[in-house]
């Protein structure tokens, strides 16, 4: 377990490092730096001035001396300054940090709340009218666009409440933020709660297939016990597996809803940092994303490694 | 046996009749009702895409202030935009925009992520753990923030977006290819081709590539419903296909959330059709994957 454990944290190690150096180069494979940027917009054309102001960034010095001052920075927890407002990259995300978090948690909850239930009914009722309706229910949570489901939720909050809910100000009590966050979470969460949904089907099919399901009935026990204490409690393993997989999936979910609900969080952040080609701030959020994806990955490994013994055997 | 005479052969088994290419259709639409309803979607996607100026008979650039945010009429269905071009034309046209970019983006990342996985899969060794470790690496980004930091990179324009999108796609045709390869170079025709003296080169190109092409349709299936959203939500951000293309993630974007409040058509009907197409590439993609790889049937 402690070797597998070990070789997991050094490829996980081995991956963030693979991904900085992706987005380091392709944040500067763009021609013009952000310096080339501003001065086209600004309409100025002093080459002392503009060769300072790449002085001040450290544009003047070899892409590969800028990535390890980046990597460095890092380690050190200094992420650089914004090229846009000159303020820390640090002080800028902090803040939104936890309305992302606490957003894409809500997001998750929604998405098992209602895919694992469901999923467990449309197994048990395979075939049956309501098996086909919640796979078609599914079927299209994977097929609508999650801005386009945010959208639709809004449309029924002016319909409703008269006018759109803002964002702009959030409380900071979690609770209270929790409230405002629910119809964005239910945006987010209804595409992942399909993918839930299917998943937990499948497996809880595959399941019931097996023998010892048979053996468990043979014995006399009853439908209701083989489906919840057998085969449900077997099927959870890949779905465990998925919602880890699912925090990248999320991710993409969080990108786009805080964008059409306004949502000052980290998500939206980078769509904006990325429009106006604010790079300390792009590759500082990407690497953000990036460590929360791979540790969420690590540790479902590790929980599936303590809930299956097979995969330590096969290790 | 190759897929296509097996599942001839399983038809025949069932009692099917399936002499001419009429019963097939009938039968596969018997057989698999939400694939059928799939393949119907996909083919007026298609035929949208295809016969556009044929479909409707304005322009989909023309603008026209008068119409501005025009409501649903007789003359136009759907209403108009805020230059008022109309929306329903745009739509259709977007099937073009979509259809380029699910179709080139899917082949593309196919293309390389069947290289991909059937080098790594094939020569194994060092090789396959220097490619997996990439894999790894291209895997770690969810798809969208990948397809930006690229089409940020890249810039915007058509190319550019079939770029940004194909390029995440590769990793996840590259594991199901490579894990297939695995599976299939322990196969006894693969062994007897050896022995007969093929060349290593000629085993993989003529042996084991063909029997990736049933994984493949699957995957390829998926994937092109996932590109197709994925370009949306791109040209939502402003960062996919530029104006003047009518893209459909495009007409959502910009003032999407104010026009929830003055003018719905321009959120419903463009989100609709995003829906629907996506929708009918998952229905015949799993249609597909029942017939070709019955193994994952759920």
């Amino acid at each position: 377990m402690a070797a597998y454990l070990i070789r997991r944290f050094l490829l996980m190690l081995l991956t963030l490092f693979g991904i900085s150096v992706i987005i380091f180069g392709l944040l500067r494979i763009v021609p013009g730096n952000v310096v080339d940027i501003l001065f086209d917009s600004a309409g100025m054309i002093d080459p002392a001035a503009k060769l300072q102001i790449e002085k001040d960034l450290g544009l003047d010095k070899p892409v590969p001396v800028q990535y390890l001052q980046w990597i460095d920075g890092l380690a050190h927890g200094d992420l650089g300054y914004s090229y846009i407002d000159e303020k820390p990259v640090l002080q800028q995300i902090a803040p939104r940090i936890p309305i992302t978090a606490e957003l894409g948690f809500l997001a998750l909850v929604f998405s098992v709340l209602f895919g694992v239930p469901l999923g467990v009914v449309s197994a048990v009722r395979q075939d049956e009218p309501i098996d086909y309706i919640c796979r078609v229910v599914s079927l299209s949570g994977l097929s609508m666009p999650s801005f386009w489901i945010g959208l639709l939720i809004l449309m029924g909050a002016v319909a409703w409440f008269g006018d759109l809910p803002t964002y702009t100000d959030m409380p900071s009590g979690f609770f209270a933020r929790a409230w405002l966050l629910l119809l964005p979470a239910m945006a987010v969460g209804f595409r992942s709660s399909s993918l839930v949904m299917r998943l937990t089907r499948s497996s809880m099919l595959e399941v019931m297939r097996q023998d010892y399901i048979r053996t468990a009935r043979a014995k006399g026990a009853s439908v209701q016990s083989v489906n919840y204490n057998h085969a449900l409690r077997n099927a959870m393993l890949p779905v465990i597996t998925v919602i880890g997989i699912e925090a990248a999936f999320l991710i993409g979910g969080l990108i786009v809803t805080e964008t059409v609900f306004n949502i000052p969080g980290m998500a939206r952040f980078l769509v904006e940092s990325i429009r106006v080609r604010d790079y300390p701030v792009v590759q500082n959020l990407v690497m953000v994303i990036a460590v929360v994806v791979v540790v969420i990955n690590f540790i479902v490994d590790m929980l599936y490694a303590v809930i299956d013994p097979r995969i330590k055997i096969a290790d | 046996m190759s897929e296509s005479s097996e599942f001839e052969a399983e038809l025949t088994r069932a009692g099917a009749r399936t002499d001419t290419l009429w019963r097939k259709l009938v039968f596969f639409t018997r057989q698999y009702p939400l694939g059928a309803i799939g393949a119907v979607i996909m083919i007026v996607f298609v035929g949208a895409a295809l016969f556009a100026d044929v479909i409707t008979q304005w322009s989909p650039l023309d603008t026209n202030p008068a119409l501005s945010l025009g409501a649903p009429s007789a003359s136009h269905w759907f209403g108009s935009d805020f230059m008022g071009r109309d929306l329903y034309t745009r739509i259709v046209y977007g099937a073009r925009i979509s259809l380029a970019v699910g179709i080139g983006s899917t082949a593309l990342g196919c293309f390389f992520g069947v290289v991909l996985g059937l080098v790594s899969g094939y020569i194994g060794g060092w090789v396959d753990l220097a490619i997996q470790r990439v894999v790894d690496i291209l895997q770690a980004l969810p798809l969208l923030v990948m397809a930006l930091v690229l089409a940020a990179a890249l810039g915007p324009s058509l190319q550019n977006t079939i770029f940004s999108i194909a390029i995440p796609l590769i990793p996840y045709v590259a594991r199901v290819i490579r894990s297939n390869t695995l599976s299939l170079r322990e196969q006894a025709f693969v062994e007897a081709a050896h022995a007969v003296g093929m060349s290593e080169w000629r085993v993989a190109v003529r042996h084991v590539l063909p029997n990736t092409i049933a994984p493949l349709i699957v995957l390829g299936t998926a994937q092109l419903g996932a590109a197709i959203l994925t370009e949306a939500a791109l040209s939502f951000l402003g960062l996919g296909v530029p104006e003047p293309y009518p893209s459909w993630g495009r007409m959502l974007s910009a003032s999407a959330a104010e026009y929830v409040r003055t003018a719905p058509w321009l959120v419903i009907f463009p989100g609709v059709t995003i829906s629907v197409v996506v929708f009918g590439t998952n229905l015949l993609g799993d249609a597909l994957r029942d017939i070709l790889d019955p193994r994952q049937r759920g």
